[in-house]
């Protein structure tokens, strides 16, 4: 049992890498890193058509091949309203329910705007969307996602791009107790497997990344690697780690050691 | 008639946003749209008469994460 099936919303899932579409080298290394991270969900955006350019088609040809659930994002957007536009185009398009929720408060940052969030989140939800929102450890905010119709909450790791990992850890496994029935993603900041792995031991339900794995010099050895380690953490967590200690503990029994009664010879 | 299309002004002869939308693909499927702020779906966009100075925003599908 390295896997076992969860549900985000009303679909079952094996696959707990979440992975993003874009920053890759070319459509193909996209297609063979999602193959080889085993990812059964990615996420993607609506932008400006431009006229005469199939760029764009050619991009939704080769995401419709790959036959996996899709998660439209709202990045960008950086009030309510605007998200709420988007959402109900990217259901258009995409024909989901599903959306990931970014309202922008800083441009430097890229951290949520947890005021524009919860009110978009709650006029979404109402129209029917499935609305996994792109927050923070915030306890106060999160639980009014919740009270606003999520029933997903996606947590940043570190700010989006920096692939610095866990910045507060405390805060995350925080989160994870406060809400233990609450399907929890870290979305954002990760940048090796060790932090995927880390995440997942702390009992998150699944890892949303991209830019680790886009810009890795060979993109689906880094999708391998991020789906090993998500697996590798979820196996542990279930497993339950051990506590830690201050002190030393031997791990080869004393009973028995050798020339134990024997003294010092010099 | 003068409009904004995705930022940029554009005057037109298109009197409906469905006419306006056969300018950017043959699929009209692979395309969402918006006018001031506001969405218009697909099933919309015959009847939606444009009007001077409207903002039309018209997306399609791109990388994200």
């Amino acid at each position: 049992m390295t896997n076992s099936q969860f549900k985000l919303y009303d679909t079952s899932l094996s696959s707990r890498l979440i992975m993003g579409t874009a920053l890759y080298p070319s459509p193909q290394s996209l297609i063979d890193s999602v193959n080889a991270g085993g990812s059964e969900i990615v996420t993607l955006s609506l932008r400006r058509e431009t006229a005469g350019d199939g760029a764009a088609n050619d991009f939704w040809a080769h995401i419709q091949k790959l036959n996996v659930n899709l998660l439209p994002n709202t990045a960008g957007c950086k009030t309510a309203k605007d998200a709420i536009t988007t959402a109900q185009m990217a259901r258009e398009i995409f024909g989901t329910k599903w959306l990931k929720l970014e309202v922008i408060a800083n441009d430097d940052t890229l951290q949520p705007d947890l005021f524009e969030l919860v009110e978009a989140t709650k006029e979404l939800s109402s129209q029917g969307f499935q609305v996994f929102p792109y927050t923070t450890e915030d306890l106060g905010a999160a639980e009014k996602l919740l009270e606003a119709g999520a029933e997903v909450l996606m947590p940043w790791g570190a700010p989006i791009g920096t692939g610095r990992g866990l910045m507060n850890p405390y805060a995350l496994r925080t989160m994870r107790s406060y809400f233990p029935d609450t399907p929890l993603i870290v979305d954002a900041g990760i940048g090796a497997p060790s932090h995927a792995a880390e995440a997942m031991e702390m009992g998150y339900d699944a890892i949303l990344l991209n830019t680790a794995i886009a810009k890795a010099g060979d993109p689906v050895a880094m999708g391998k690697a991020f789906k090993l380690a998500v697996e590798a953490g979820h196996l542990a967590h279930q497993a339950l780690l051990i506590e830690q200690r201050d002190m030393a503990s031997p791990s080869t029994p004393v009973a028995g050691t050798p020339f134990f009664d024997l003294d010092n010879l010099n | 008639m003068n409009v904004t299309i995705n930022g940029k002004a554009e005057e037109i002869t298109e009197i409906t946003l469905a006419a306006l939308c056969k300018r950017f693909l043959d699929h009209p499927h692979t395309i969402a749209t918006a006018v001031n702020g506001q969405f218009v779906s697909v099933n919309d966009r015959p009847e939606y008469s444009l009007k001077d100075g409207d903002k039309v925003e018209i997306l399609s599908p791109r990388q994200g994460g």
